[in-house]
């Protein structure tokens, strides 16, 4: 009895509605959390795992050595390699190296399984297509991205090194 | 008869002088909404078009302008068009009645609080005629829920207003806000508190706002009334129901918190410090603070449940008003001072 006149009390006095007033206006007050996107970005992770690169050696030298040991491990079947001997010094390296970013889950593994540390993901985020095929990411396109964002690679694998 | 032009150009002078403050009072209310509900949910809200987003509405405003109206090749095409048009008229008419300050006000009617209700109610139509004439089950449930909706809390309205009139003695809005004069200890919110709260419930159930918007309710039935809707004649669906939400603020402050009146009268010293401020301030400060309690339920409550909404307004409400008018008649016969003192 003496709950349920409580209860009715509440309800009256329209309590719990005043409460949950108190928590939003509490709010408005408080900090915003908005982050202005296009002058500041929210900081990520250098375990990021955005657009790929291919990566050279300082002196270089392409680091990928037609292992297709990511080939092999890619869950969606998004890279294709084709290998043969290199015109210069006859070294076995890739003829064609491809990735389709349409079939691509940006999961990573490609990256872990690369011997060489060739294949990366960086912390690119914001591109786009304009054109059909676009989504190909070729062998030279991704040389490009890698000479590219070099530093910014090497300074995430360099922050990640100890857990690698 | 040229005497007649006269007094009918006068007459529409009046109107666009009302009319065009509550059109600007709509573009503020629709960058306010936005900025506070904004900043109870942690964000900032719109900042990028101008010092700090203010000419946000504008730019709205020129969009949907710029749009094209689509009339669905099933919809009635002649009500399709004049049901915004419906929507609209009522919630402009209304503050024909309402007084600004003392002697602003344009039809200065005895039954000044029954035309608002009269008024007031009309603007179903329009929703109804919306819904009718999209032909989309939609719209259809939007506007049915809101037909119920609105009657329904019509009536708990209507036992408020009866409360205000009883308090004041008259209809005539002009004489119940003198009847409230003398310190905010004689508005009519203290006395008539239970009637204010049920007053305010139902007219943001009116209005159909946030947590009574199950006529809208975009999770559910998309935009309910107003889906088939683009471009200016959304445009008036939604100026419409943003004068009704001023219109409602309005008419809560003349009924309760002493319209136009100084919060500050009768408390010597304040009293003169304040007697320059006119009194169309004052009752734009107390519409303000309906507006932003109107932005702040829309911030904090979920929807409320369509059979609930009904209890709610049938149940619980219309029993609260009557209860509290019983309470009302007897502190009038007792002449409880100092409301209801013999003056």
């Amino acid at each position: 009895m003496a709950s349920r006149i409580k209860q009715w009390l509440k309800s009256f006095t329209l309590w719990e509605l005043l409460k949950g007033l108190r928590v939003t206006f509490a709010y408005l007050l408080r900090r915003k959390r908005t982050v202005q996107f296009p002058e500041v970005k929210t900081p990520n992770s250098p375990r990021f795992r955005g657009l790929h690169a291919l990566r050279r050696y300082p002196n270089g030298e392409e680091r990928c050595i037609a292992c297709k040991l990511c080939e092999a491990v890619c869950p969606a079947l998004a890279i294709t390699i084709e290998a043969g001997p290199r015109e210069k010094d006859g070294q076995r390296r890739t003829t064609r190296y491809e990735i389709d970013l349409f079939k691509c889950i940006y999961c990573g593994f490609c990256e872990e399984a690369c011997p060489v540390d060739s294949i990366v993901e960086t912390n690119l985020s914001h591109y786009h297509f304009e054109y059909r095929g676009e989504n190909i990411l070729t062998k030279e396109k991704l040389l490009a991205i890698g000479d590219r964002y070099e530093a910014e690679i090497a300074k995430a694998r360099q922050a990640d090194g100890d857990y690698r | 008869m040229s005497a007649a032009i006269i007094q009918l150009l006068w007459i529409i002078l009046w109107a666009v002088v009302i009319i065009v403050p509550v059109i600007i009072g709509v573009i503020v209310m629709t960058y306010a909404e936005r900025k506070v509900i904004g900043a109870m949910q942690a964000r900032i809200g719109p900042n990028r078009l101008g010092l700090a987003g203010i000419f946000q509405p504008i730019a709205d405003t020129i969009k949907l302008m710029s749009k094209e109206i689509i009339v669905p090749t099933q919809a009635n095409r002649y009500l399709f068009l004049i049901a915004p048009m419906l929507t609209i008229a009522p919630a402009i008419t209304a503050w024909a009645v309402i007084p600004f300050a003392k002697g602003w006000i344009l039809a200065n009617i005895n039954a000044g609080g029954l035309f608002l209700l009269a008024i007031t109610s009309l603007g179903i139509y329009g929703i109804m005629i919306a819904g009718w004439a999209s032909n989309s089950k939609y719209a259809l449930f939007g506007a049915l829920r809101a037909a119920a909706q609105m009657i329904s809390y019509e009536l708990g309205m209507g036992f408020a207003v009866i409360g205000v009139l009883m308090a004041a003695n008259t209809l005539n809005l002009q004489k119940i806000v003198m009847a409230q004069s003398g310190g905010i200890w004689h508005w009519f919110f203290i006395p008539l508190f239970p009637l204010f709260l049920v007053y305010w419930i139902c007219g943001v159930a009116e209005t159909n706002r946030a947590p009574f918007d199950v006529s809208e309710g975009e999770s559910e039935i998309v935009a309910g009334f107003h889906v088939e809707y683009s471009g200016i004649a959304f445009a008036i669906f939604f100026l419409a129901e943003y004068a009704n939400m001023i219109l409602i603020s309005a008419i809560a402050s003349v009924f309760f918190l002493g319209g136009y009146l100084s919060p500050f009268a009768g408390i010597p010293g304040l009293q003169v410090l304040f007697s320059v401020v006119p009194g169309v301030v004052w009752l734009v400060l107390k519409m303000a603070i309906f507006l932003f309690v109107y932005l702040w339920l829309r911030a904090t409550f979920p929807r409320y449940r369509y059979d609930q909404i009904m209890r709610l307004g049938w149940k619980v409400l219309i029993p609260v008003t009557l209860v509290w008018l019983v309470v009302e008649a007897v502190a009038i016969m007792l002449h409880l001072p100092p409301w209801f003192g013999v003056s």
